[in-house]
């Protein structure tokens, strides 16, 4: 019998319906894999009877001849920043450390609802804020990736760096995670997988805990297209409860699915060109505009003029936005609470505060805060709101003249854990590429095209129009087709 | 212009003030989420996992929320603004669960507008006054700290938390605690004819903070305190002339006047520093990324507008000039929602039972209404039960003296007994013999006899002394204990006397 912890969602629920195997055939298989890998630290908690219990359901619906949903007896990672009834949900911070929701964020129903069942709650950045998953407070995940002739541990990326753990390892077929500037793609990229962040809007983000409101979109891991455009069709879709939720229909993306791009017009921005920029990354880049050119499109150079000041503005307004949301964080209703003998108030905030934060999130917030002062509101704020008007101009107007914009998906391959450490700065760089599409609300994923010399992966970056994640999804399939990406990290845990 | 200066020892002084009213909106549920704003309901029973700030919870605007802000703005002829934006007013306190108050600061709902204080030369507005409305925004309420609860730890009840608020700022344009005071009252008058607050200021549906500073006739304006959270009309005017006589005298002994927020003490009738601008809080206000633009589609707006009902100032305007009752009649009747809609059923009631026009009965009713009905009831205290004072039974009184069946008086006696028992006012005119009698030969008979019995009189009468006409009316009503139709008696005598 197969290994069916190899296998990804659409052969699972493939598999699934046909009988070949039962859902908990699959869930027990990865509860196992999940099991024997804990030195990735891929998951906070992790959730066998939620995945047997949804496995169970569906092979009694399928027994009794109802139909499956899309995600039937697929088990997979949550990232968690999703709240999940009745387990504990922590943004892997210390002040949410305990904290067990009596409700269920829209998204991780929707997927219960189509079929999917819960292996656990994913290890990432404390509050979504990192580019290495190592700001959570339950220790760094470890990618399953070596570099050659090394040891060292690597980056799995973040924040969403325990979902792209998760699936590289191949101990979830697929995770959600949730991406405000870079945080699915970047992860997806560093360990060789697919994601994508769908259209801003896409997805409900009621009960995922609160980065940059603006800019946080969930979206699905997977090790391939497909995968992606069943799991997104089932996490997609208007919601009546997030007041910025898109009121519109959600295609079939999978049955659209289609490789061919003759008559499309694929963008090279030529400002992404940067210094700094590894050459394995431009190679991989040249790569895939030839790939995509087999594929029948006709490749042309864009600009997007105002990239240079995208990371920038993203550092003002995603603080921003962030030292206000987690200001609910106080001590007084849910999570930690600290209150030192005697104290008062404004003691027990700060107390809570100081020892519920870690200094990732602590740099954010006084961030946030000093740009939204009265006297830097203009000169930061409003300033950085006046950026991202415009790098949401460059790309309506780059989408005159192409359809679908290639680039790469980060500037580097992973790195080792704790190399990055010294300059925060050098850190948010790893996100320059990633950044603008999110500043810009549009659909934008990671596929993976190679292995760079040292053998770690390379993922290549797809941005399309407002709400055409079709798009998005048919230029990545047509490069995966060409890349033909098998590689697989060598198990050592 | 008001008169209203403070004789300061050294000279005169004007006032100026502005006010900053806010307003529940009255609806079923909060601003962003779908509890329960009823109250008096027991601590923390109508929190929603939005208004508690759970994890990942996220505000959706409410529409009634909004609708009521527009029609409040309609109803001062307010600028509306078709595109606003909720901002996030930052701050930490324990009964503000997000950290950060929804409000409006840079694009409110509802721009420039205004309100007419009626003058009233007892209360010392001696002309109509326009007060300038710079805008109504909408925003959250906060909870509210329980410290009685404990002895060393304070409680929250998070009830309050997200109801929905107008916040309804007025330009600096009264110049005496009157003028605030008829200001809060005529705003009031206005929010609860709309329908867009209850204006209960005792269960802290409309509250005031009261902005005041003082100057020489003609100067400049000078600095201003603000007096946070008053929650009475009499309050209101208290707190301004407390505090425009401090700062007289601060400013007399040589002092300066600190910006800053200030507290009224309703047991003294006096303000206190509460915080000074240094200790001012930086609210960090951005637009809430959580919420898109307000933007209002003309359908709405055309559904807010016809749902308006006839506002006060109409109102009167029609009482006077339609119905023919005096100014001051037209305007005690439309001062609160509860007189004029009892008024008008009244007039609807007894035009249909006379069978005339209401504006051929509107004075009567009126007067009824206003002076007659409420003195009646004042006399019997206790014994009255109101709700034996129907429309029909009150129409059927005023119907029987329009017919002349029954005196002024009677009408009285008959409404107390109505009130103490509930019975028929046609039934007790009939039983208790409470009718006049316009019988002209019973009458005639009467004022023959007096006539024969006061030969001297009609002699002093006839020869000029009209004054005694009121002698044989009385003699009349007097022999016919009381029950003559007094119209009958006067044309009777007028004719038999010459």
């Amino acid at each position: 019998m197969t290994d069916l912890t190899q296998l990804g969602v659409k052969d699972i629920r493939d598999g699934v319906r046909s009988g070949a195997f039962t859902a908990r055939e699959v869930a027990e298989g990865f509860n196992a894999a999940v099991a024997e890998a804990a030195v990735l630290n891929a998951f906070i908690v992790t959730t066998p009877d939620h995945a047997l219990a949804a496995a169970d359901k569906v092979d009694a619906a399928r027994a009794a001849g109802a139909e499956l949903g899309a995600m039937a007896g697929v088990p997979i990672g949550m990232k968690d920043l999703f709240a999940t009834n009745g387990v504990q949900t922590t943004a892997a911070s210390h002040i949410l450390e305990g904290f067990t929701p009596r409700y269920e964020s829209t998204v991780s129903q929707k997927l219960w609802d189509a079929g999917a069942g819960m292996l656990g709650k994913l290890n990432l950045d404390q509050f979504a804020m990192g580019s290495s998953n190592e700001t959570s407070y339950f220790g760094n995940v470890t990618s399953p990736w070596k570099k050659a002739g090394s040891n060292a541990a690597m980056s799995p990326g973040g924040s969403s760096g325990g979902s792209s753990t998760a699936v590289a390892a191949r101990i979830a077929p697929a995770a959600t995670g949730t991406d405000t500037g870079g945080s699915i793609r970047q992860p997806a990229a560093f360990t060789g997988i697919c994601g994508i962040k769908p259209t801003y809007g896409r997805c409900s983000r009621w009960g995922i805990v609160a980065f940059a409101s603006s800019l946080d979109q969930a979206g699905p891991m997977a090790r391939s297209v497909e995968d992606c455009a069943i799991m997104l069709g089932a996490m997609a879709g208007f919601d009546p409860k997030d007041a910025t939720s898109l009121q519109m229909d959600v295609p079939d993306w999978e049955a659209a699915l289609n490789a061919d791009l003759r008559g499309k017009k694929v963008g090279i921005p030529r400002e992404y060109r940067m210094e700094g920029t590894d050459q394995a990354i431009l190679d991989s880049w040249e790569q895939g505009k030839a790939w995509l050119r087999d594929a029948g499109a006709e490749i042309v150079d864009v600009s997007l003029p105002h990239t240079k000041y995208a990371l920038p503005a993203y550092y003002i307004v995603a603080p921003a936005e962030a030292s206000s949301n987690l200001a609910r964080y106080d001590g007084v209703r849910y999570g930690l609470r600290d209150l030192p003998d005697g104290s008062g108030l404004q003691d027990m905030y700060a107390a809570t505060r100081a020892a519920g934060f870690g200094d990732e999130v602590k740099r954010r917030i006084l961030i946030g805060t000093y740009v939204l002062s009265a006297g830097f509101y203009d000169a930061y704020y409003t300033q950085a709101q006046k950026v991202r008007a415009l790098v949401a101009r460059d790309f309506e107007r780059a989408f005159q003249e192409c359809d679908v914009i290639l680039a790469p998906t980060t500037p580097t391959a992973s790195f080792p854990l704790g190399s990055m450490n010294e300059d925060p700065l050098t850190m948010y760089l790893n996100d320059v590429f990633a950044v603008p599409a999110s500043l810009a609300g549009l659909p934008a994923m990671s596929v993976p095209a190679m292995l760079n010399e040292h053998g770690l992966p390379l993922g290549l970056q797809l941005v399309g129009r407002p709400f055409d994640e079709q798009g998005v999804l048919n230029a990545g399939l047509a490069i995966q087709q060409r890349a033909g990406f098998t590689a697989k990290p060598e198990k050592w845990w | 212009m008001s008169n209203y200066r403070i004789q300061g020892a050294t000279g005169e002084w004007e006032v100026v003030i502005g006010l900053e009213v806010h307003a529940q909106v009255t609806s079923h549920s909060k601003l962003f989420s779908g509890a329960s704003t009823a109250f008096g309901a027991e601590p923390n029973s109508q929190v929603s996992l939005v208004d508690a700030a759970m994890p990942g919870m996220l505000p959706v605007p409410n529409r009634e929320c909004i609708r009521q802000a527009v029609r409040t703005g309609m109803a001062i002829d307010a600028q509306i603004n078709t595109w606003s934006q909720f901002d996030r007013k930052n701050y930490f306190y324990a009964d503000l669960p997000q950290g950060y108050q929804i409000s409006q600061l840079y694009h409110p709902i509802v721009g420039e507008g205004q309100l007419l204080i009626e003058a009233d030369e007892k209360a010392g507005i001696p002309e109509d006054k326009i007060i300038g409305i710079e805008r109504i925004h909408v925003e959250q309420d906060a909870g509210k700290l329980m410290h009685d609860q404990h002895p060393t730890m304070s409680y929250v009840d998070l009830n309050r938390s997200g109801v929905a608020l107008m916040e309804i700022v007025s330009r600096p344009d009264m110049a005496s605690p009157a003028e605030a005071g008829a200001y809060v009252r005529k705003l009031r008058a206005i929010l609860r004819y709309v329908g867009s607050c209850d204006g209960n200021m005792e269960e802290g549906s409309m509250r005031a903070d009261v902005n005041v500073s003082v100057r020489r006739p003609g100067d400049e304006l000078g600095t201003r305190t603000e007096t946070k959270n008053v929650n009475s009309v009499r309050f209101v005017m208290q707190a301004i002339e407390h505090e425009a006589m401090r700062q007289v005298d601060v400013l007399e002994a040589g002092g300066a006047i600190v910006q800053e927020t200030r507290l009224f003490d309703p047991g003294t009738g006096t303000t206190r520093t509460m915080r000074s601008k240094e200790d001012a809080h930086d609210y960090r206000y951005f637009p809430d990324p959580d919420l898109l633009p307000l933007v209002l589609e003309e359908d709405f707006l055309a559904d807010c507008r016809a749902s308006l009902p006839e506002l006060p100032d109409a109102k009167r305007k029609r009482y006077v000039e339609v119905l023919g009752l005096t100014p001051y009649n037209a305007r005690e009747l439309t001062a609160e929602v509860e007189t004029f809609a009892r008024f008008e059923t009244l007039l609807a009631e007894t035009a249909k039972t006379i069978g005339k026009d209401e504006s051929a009965v509107a004075t009567q009713v009126a007067n009824w209404a206003l002076s007659v009905a409420p003195g009646v009831v004042k006399a019997l205290g206790d014994e009255a039960d109101l709700a034996n004072a129907t429309a029909a039974a009150q129409a059927s009184i005023l119907a029987m003296a329009d017919k002349g069946e029954i005196s002024g008086g009677q009408a009285k006696e008959i409404f107390e007994i109505v009130l103490k028992t509930g019975r028929d006012p046609a039934e007790i005119a009939d039983a208790e013999g409470l009718k006049q009698v316009s019988d002209t030969g019973a009458i005639e008979a009467a004022v023959d006899a007096i006539i024969a019995a006061n030969a001297d009189k009609v002699e002093q009468y006839r020869g000029g002394k009209e004054a005694l006409f009121g002698f044989f009316v009385g003699q009349t009503m007097k022999a016919m204990q009381g029950k003559a139709n007094p119209g009958v008696v006067n044309a009777l005598l007028k004719d038999k006397l010459g």
